[in-house]
């Protein structure tokens, strides 16, 4: 994997169209130069492009999950293997399953009375509230035997602030909650996930809105606005990538987050992938089998960091305070970063970035022109 | 169980590498079959121009379309025998040939000024006027030595771009 790593870094720049990709290197060195049939038909470049994408392209490497490497290639250790996969199916697995269903029958018979109940109460209803579901969150983490090592202070509940972090897995929502009572903003999800969604962590302020409708966005973008200003509120996390990374890259982060105009704490999680591979590729796997993947392995290994908070500076617009956010979560984290959106998942480019090649290549040949 | 890092045998290899005149080696043949499954999303054997689209990269590039005419549902075996004009083992030649091959789509074996705006058009977009093309194509090829009623063949393209150096190398990566 390592090789993979380094041979990609280059495509970083791809996004990018520099002016040599597009003109023969001659061209550049002695400038006032006519422009020749030669350099008209000559389209190497954009096919080169076009072919590297197609043998390898850096949007396609975040989404990619890697299999496990398997270790029971000889005599002596199969049987280990085998006694692995015994205990890991028919024990731990179990063990596990039975802890989780423990955790829900505690979970529901103190969250609902507490809900119904303690309507007077708000404050009190809140408080218990919030421990119930971090609690929920240590009984999911306790059931793939989580072993967690979160570095850094722990984030403090004020308002004015939005916790920023990388987006692995819905387990980095788990593995986040179950230390602080976050309120997340999250794609709505179908199935026992959404009703989870909208019964249980509607109560610690959570916001729900859907990809693909354009409009919800603008209401997100309110409730925002409106959960920072609230003193008593739960501290928000955002996954600013908008989709599950595959925990070796980091795509782009929207800016959303970024222009509240109040302290961004970011927050790197990297995952271990010595037992299992933590990313969920949700068009391939459901959320189910995902945790059944976490619950049948030994342990899920991770480290959290949570960072120091930082402002928008004087002159710095939104996206370039992302970045510069982006930096240092990936610094942390040991990602890299590549400059694509994480919505190209579900949608097409804009023509936008093809114009931009356009351009160059238009105007590289009017002002060669021009010199004649 | 054990390595079974591919499903092709060396039979298989060494059939796709004579299909492609040994311009890849055995191993880069491994990994570009790994990215064809990969991009063959559907698993039907064949990389769809829909699949192919699915790239950014690849989708921002402004010949795309073109390109896709070449490669809408091509097999492995047609997939690799599309990359050899990228590879560092082979000649200018067939480099030339190949972007030939681009501009020629009805492969009549001529390239008409016609052909040669078309692509043009698809580089520039909205960026040039269609008479700003047609006057920058029509001076060039007149430099050249050519009309614009003249069709450009093989030849002509060799002799065009035989002296210029084409960097047209794409590296298949080994993991």
């Amino acid at each position: 994997m390592a090789e993979a790593l380094g041979s990609s870094s280059a495509e970083m720049d791809l996004d990018r169209p520099n002016l040599e990709e597009y003109l023969p290197t001659d061209s550049i060195q002695d400038s006032p130069k006519n422009l020749h049939l030669r350099d008209l038909l000559d389209i190497s470049p954009t096919l080169t492009e076009a072919a590297g994408a197609i043998v390898d392209d850096s949007f396609t490497r975040c989404f990619k999950s890697n299999p496990p490497e398997p270790w029971n290639w000889n005599i002596y250790l199969f049987p280990l293997w085998c006694l692995g996969v015994v205990v890991r199916y028919g024990i731990l697995f179990p063990l596990r399953v039975a802890v989780l269903a423990i955790g829900w029958i505690v979970f529901f018979s103190a969250f609902f009375p507490v809900h119904f109940l303690l309507k007077g109460y708000p404050k009190w209803r809140r408080k218990l509230e919030r421990k119930l579901v971090e609690m929920m969150c240590s009984v999911f983490v306790a059931s793939w035997t989580g072993v967690v090592k979160y570095h850094g202070p722990r984030p403090s509940t004020r308002p004015h602030q939005v916790f920023v972090a990388n987006h692995t897995s819905m387990i980095d929502f788990i593995i986040l909650e179950q230390m602080t009572a976050f309120a997340v903003i999250m794609q709505k999800h179908p199935g026992w996930v959404g009703f989870i969604q909208k019964t249980i962590l509607e109560s610690v302020g959570c916001i729900w809105f859907n990809r693909t409708e354009s409009k919800d966005r603008g209401v997100v973008g309110r409730k925002l606005r409106e959960h920072v200003q609230g003193v008593d509120n739960n501290p928000l996390l955002i996954f600013p990538e908008g989709t599950c990374v595959n925990n070796h890259y980091t795509v782009m982060f929207k800016k959303g987050a970024f222009e509240l105009g109040c302290a961004v704490c970011p927050i790197a999680i990297k995952y271990n992938k010595i037992f299992v591979d933590a990313f969920w590729n949700s068009k391939k796997q459901s959320f189910t089998m995902h945790l059944v993947r976490l619950m049948t392995s030994w342990a899920v290994v991770c480290d959290v960091w949570y960072l120091e908070p930082q402002y928008l500076r004087p002159g710095e617009t939104p996206i370039e305070f992302a970045e510069r956010v982006r930096d240092m979560i990936s610094a942390r984290a040991g990602l890299k970063k590549v400059p694509w959106d994480g919505y190209l998942k579900y949608f097409r480019p804009s023509p936008k970035h093809t114009e931009r090649k356009q351009q160059i290549f238009a105007e590289s040949i009017l002002r060669r022109l021009e010199r004649k | 169980m054990g390595n079974t890092s591919s499903m092709l045998t060396q039979y298989d290899i060494e059939e796709v590498q004579e299909h492609c005149n040994h311009a890849f080696s055995q191993q880069e043949i491994v990994s570009l079959y790994h990215r064809f499954c990969q991009l063959d999303r559907s698993g039907s054997g064949f990389i769809s121009a829909d699949e192919f689209l699915s790239v950014p990269e690849f989708a921002v590039n402004p010949l795309a379309e073109r390109l896709l005419r070449m490669l809408d549902g091509l097999n492995f075996k047609e997939f690799v025998a599309f990359l050899p004009a990228f590879s560092s083992r082979t000649s200018l030649q067939q480099k030339i040939e190949f972007i030939f091959k681009v501009y020629d789509l009805d492969c009549n074996g001529k390239v008409t000024f016609d052909d040669v705006l078309n692509v043009l058009r698809d580089l520039t977009g909205s960026f040039m006027s269609e008479q700003q093309r047609q006057e920058v194509l029509t001076r060039v090829l007149e430099e050249a030595g050519y009309t614009p009623d003249s069709s450009l063949t093989l030849p002509d393209f060799m002799k065009i771009l035989g002296n210029s150096d084409l960097k047209m190398e794409v590296e298949v990566p080994i993991d």
